[in-house]
């Protein structure tokens, strides 16, 4: 599966695409993969306040669960509602799958997250 | 400190051909899940799979008094299996906990084969050679080296395997086993498995045992049999409330607990962990391993504490999200007074409460019984 040109990367497989002050984030097709099948995703409140690379939720499934991180410093303005009920789309539509929507505090942190090219070598 | 190299069944370079996702299990590399642990799930409930469970240990007791040797250092009843039949036992502990969980082959009079868990087989051989030495003419011998091991499960099972044998499936009831041919493999064909559906369990020499997969897998894609992982076979023994040994099973867990004294041969006179069952029957018990659904979302997994008008009273054993029932449930053992079915329960699950309820075991069991068997 292809990396989205448009978005950013991080070293924790997640990856934010962002406009304006906002930046809507969601794990990348590799973790996904590593995953295997996605049976549940635990999602912060809106306004919750993440800083850069703090775990704003947890991912589960069938056989494991991994923390979420946040690219990004920022408010949670969103969460993707729709995943309660169908976690499973992270697997078939990955990049298409927001989680959670942020209002970035700090939006020069994104010059220091991956480009696609840099974040699909990093998982060759 | 350094871990010793991986051993590798033979189907190993067949797994990492066909793009299998491989994990270390028991000191195996073996394959984790093929297609997906949920679809692999399925595909057993619905139409069948084929595992590759050779890392299994295999151990033969034989010898003119194997019987009564297998009697004293396996809880359940051998005297009741004829040749060709089979049963779930437990090798027990003095204090009647798991030295491991096993199934016991009866191939002669005289001759039995026990499949044992793969991580357990070198401490259960020493454990029964160290019991038998005194019980007369009986030798134990690790044959593990001698089969590779498939299971072939789900409803479509018999219709793929049935035109690669000339045993009679139809006639061969559960837990019954026959020697035959398979793909033109000679092999032991047991109808067996864990996976709480339908199915065999096919011991073929390691030489053999590519052709057989292959066979199988041919014989069975068109009624939607798949390869299957190590993921798949966990999530579906868990459905069917079958015991992991190292997780809902071990050294600290009594076969009673665990609500396993169906496997104790009650009417025997003697065998190793019989004097503490029956003291713990007449006693009672104080904690035993249920069964629970989660009400709120989340997944309990292994480890996390069970918690009773927020007092911590027990740990989770295994815990999945069940692709066939979607609900997410596991076992538990909790305080005897919490053990009835409708109990209300919380997990602490990393740090967070979630309501659970006691439900009854199995949380799966199949609707039919094998077709033809009588």
């Amino acid at each position: 599966m292809e990396y989205p040109s448009g978005y950013k990367y991080t070293k924790e497989h997640e990856w934010i695409d962002v406009t304006g002050d906002r930046g809507r984030v969601g794990i990348t097709d590799y973790a996904q993969q590593q995953l295997g099948d996605v049976v549940y995703i635990e999602l912060p409140e809106v306004g919750t306040a993440l800083k850069e690379g703090q775990s704003f939720g947890t991912i589960e499934s069938v056989k494991a669960v991994s923390e979420l991180y946040s690219p990004v410093s920022g408010e949670v303005v969103e969460v993707n509602a729709a995943l309660k009920s169908k976690p499973e789309v992270v697997n078939t539509d990955p990049h298409g799958s927001w989680l959670i929507a942020v209002r970035l505090s700090e939006p020069k942190e994104i010059a220091g997250l991956l480009d696609a090219a840099q974040y699909g070598s990093l998982v060759k | 400190m350094s871990s010793p190299p991986l051993k590798k069944t033979a189907l190993n370079a067949r797994h990492r051909a066909s793009g299998a996702k491989m994990a270390p299990y028991g000191g195996w590399d073996m394959p984790l899940e093929y297609s997906g642990i949920a679809a692999e799930h399925m595909a057993v409930r619905t139409g069948a799979g084929v595992f590759d469970v050779s890392h299994m240990g295999e151990i033969e007791i034989a010898g003119k008094d194997a019987l009564a040797a297998l009697q004293q250092i396996s809880c359940n009843d051998a005297s009741k299996l004829q040749s060709g039949q089979a049963q779930y036992s437990g090798l027990l502990t003095p204090n009647g906990t798991f030295v491991d969980d096993l199934v016991v082959y009866r191939l002669k009079a005289d001759h039995f084969l026990l499949v044992v868990n793969a991580a357990n087989l070198f401490k259960d051989y020493a454990w029964i050679a160290e019991h038998i030495a005194s019980a007369g003419d009986a030798v134990a011998v690790d044959s593990s080296s001698r089969y590779a091991l498939l299971a072939v499960q789900g409803p479509a099972a018999a219709g793929a395997v049935q035109p690669l044998t000339g045993v009679d499936l139809a006639s061969l009831a559960p837990f019954s086993f026959a020697h035959g041919e398979v793909a033109n493999v000679r092999a032991t064909i047991s109808r067996t498995g864990y996976t709480g559906e339908d199915g065999f369990e096919i011991f073929v020499p390691p030489q053999s045992a590519d052709r057989v997969w292959q066979a199988v897998l041919a014989s069975g894609e068109a009624d939607g049999l798949v390869p299957c992982g190590l993921g798949a076979r966990d999530t579906l023994r868990l459905e069917a409330a079958m015991r992991l040994y190292g997780n809902d099973i071990d050294e600290e867990t009594t076969a009673l607990e665990a609500g396993l004294g169906w496997i104790v041969g009650w009417q025997k006179p003697d065998f190793v962990g019989a004097a503490a069952l029956r003291a713990q029957k007449t006693a009672g018990l104080t904690r035993r391993l249920v069964g629970f659904e989660l009400v709120d979302p989340g997944i309990a997994r292994r480890g996390h504490e069970v918690l009773a008008g927020g007092a911590r009273v027990g740990v989770v054993t295994s815990g999945t999200q069940t692709p066939y029932l979607k609900k997410s449930i596991g076992m538990a053992y909790v305080p005897a007074d919490k053990a009835s079915p409708g109990t209300g329960i919380q997990i602490d699950i990393r740090g967070r409460t979630a309501n659970a309820i006691v439900v009854p075991l199995p949380f799966y069991k199949r609707t039919t019984e094998p077709e033809g068997h009588r």
